[in-house]
């Protein structure tokens, strides 16, 4: 199972808000508005929108990476024109959101959120900063490991996906009960970008690759 | 091999909602109707920090994101307020049904259903027991104007959808 399930006690705000019901199975249907997808035009998104190094007068402070990779469908075939949005916490684990009390300083040349539309191979590129690991309040001690949001549609509403990458070797991984609420430990890898040399820019920024493949559609299975 | 979703978290609010996301038609569009309604946990409070997408099955004259000028915009999003309240307008949808997705802290995973603006005959209603066909069916409190409440769990648990 490549999902986590709805319940995950370890996760409380599971608790009362997973449905008790398994979701109904839809019959095959051809005309089902939920086999499409929104089209997206560029000039509804801007190039900028992708360097979240770059919305402000200065320069955020942290570790300035790249992070960049493919979108897929379930066959391997590139997501081309998709949206690809992200959003993280700054350097120092601080969102920029009203409701983030954690004690770290907000940093005023990074707001942390960004977004692009897909290439003809499917590729996406992002500039940010590395984000911080931050506390929750989920239980004793809880952290979250460092993470950037993503959130992605493809070809069919059905596709529709908001997940987190994560980065290599992160100590708080074990302790983590969003990211150990993925059953599998090979699903859970498939969150965690991989360091990227060639991604890398010298004496500028680390790279980090992170592919995103979309669940098929049920008329591809068919 | 698929990428597993997680969590959209507490802290989209100020990253996925964007200006009008909600309002997939201009005010002044002939036909349009408002949707409402709220996001219910399992006690029946209010989820203040979740996000809907709603999807007409067609991109529309706007483009997807576009909120200028006059016609369609096929796609729209909204964030539940304090209350656990959220609102569209939209153009009638060409089916009998408008595509909801609903985001959460808390739901590691989209809930998927469908908003059904009459009760007829359909494929999917047919097929559930009256007090679950009745939860995707809106209440139309005028001729334009519809509530469809959320609730992601417990007895009057929405029903929702895999496909
Ligand atoms: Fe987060």
């Amino acid at each position: 199972m490549t999902h986590p399930p709805y319940l995950s006690p370890a996760y409380r705000s599971t608790l009362l808000r997973a449905p008790s019901r398994p979701p109904l199975r839809m019959k095959a249907d051809a005309d089902a508005i939920e086999l499409t997808s929104p089209v997206f035009g560029h000039h509804e998104v801007a190039d900028h929108e992708a360097d979240l190094t770059a919305q402000h007068s200065g320069e955020p402070l942290g570790e300035r990476i790249v992070v960049s990779g493919r979108i897929l469908d379930g066959s391997g075939r590139p997501v081309r024109n998709t949206l690809v949005e992200v959003w993280q916490a700054n350097s120092a684990g601080r969102y920029a959101h009203e409701r983030d009390q954690h004690p770290a300083p907000l940093d005023p040349n990074f707001t942390g959120a960004g977004r692009c539309l897909t290439d003809d191979e499917g590729r996406y590129r992002f500039v940010t900063v590395k984000p911080g690991a931050y506390p929750w309040r989920n239980h004793h001690n809880a952290w979250r490991p460092a993470h950037i949001h993503f959130s992605v549609f493809g070809t069919a509403f059905t596709q529709r996906l908001v997940t987190q990458m994560y980065f290599p070797g992160d100590p708080l991984f074990p302790f983590d009960p969003i990211f150990q609420s993925i059953p599998d430990a090979a699903a859970r890898e498939r969150l965690v970008a991989a360091f990227d040399l060639d991604a890398t820019e010298p004496e500028w920024a680390l790279g980090y690759r992170f592919d995103v493949t979309l669940g098929r559609t049920p008329m591809e299975d068919s | 091999m698929t990428t597993p979703s997680q969590t959209v978290g507490p802290f989209f609010g100020y990253a996925l909602p964007y200006a009008q996301g909600g309002e997939l038609v201009p005010e002044d569009h002939p036909g349009a109707i408002t949707v409402t309604g709220r996001v219910l946990d399992g006690e029946g409070e209010p989820v203040p920090d979740a996000l809907l997408e709603l999807w007409l099955g067609e991109t529309g004259t706007r483009g997807a994101l576009d909120r200028r000028g006059p016609g369609v915009s096929g796609f729209g999003r909204c964030p539940t307020a304090p209350d656990g309240s959220y609102r569209f307008r939209t153009a009638r949808p060409a089916t009998p049904y408008l595509a909801l997705l609903v985001f959460a802290r808390g739901l590691l995973k989209p809930v998927a259903t469908r908003i059904y603006l009459e009760d007829a005959p359909d494929p999917l209603l047919d097929s559930l027991e009256p007090a679950l066909r009745a939860t995707l069916i809106a209440r139309a409190e005028t001729a334009d104007a519809y509530v469809f409440d959320v609730r992601l769990q417990g007895e009057e648990e929405t029903a929702f959808l895999e496909f």
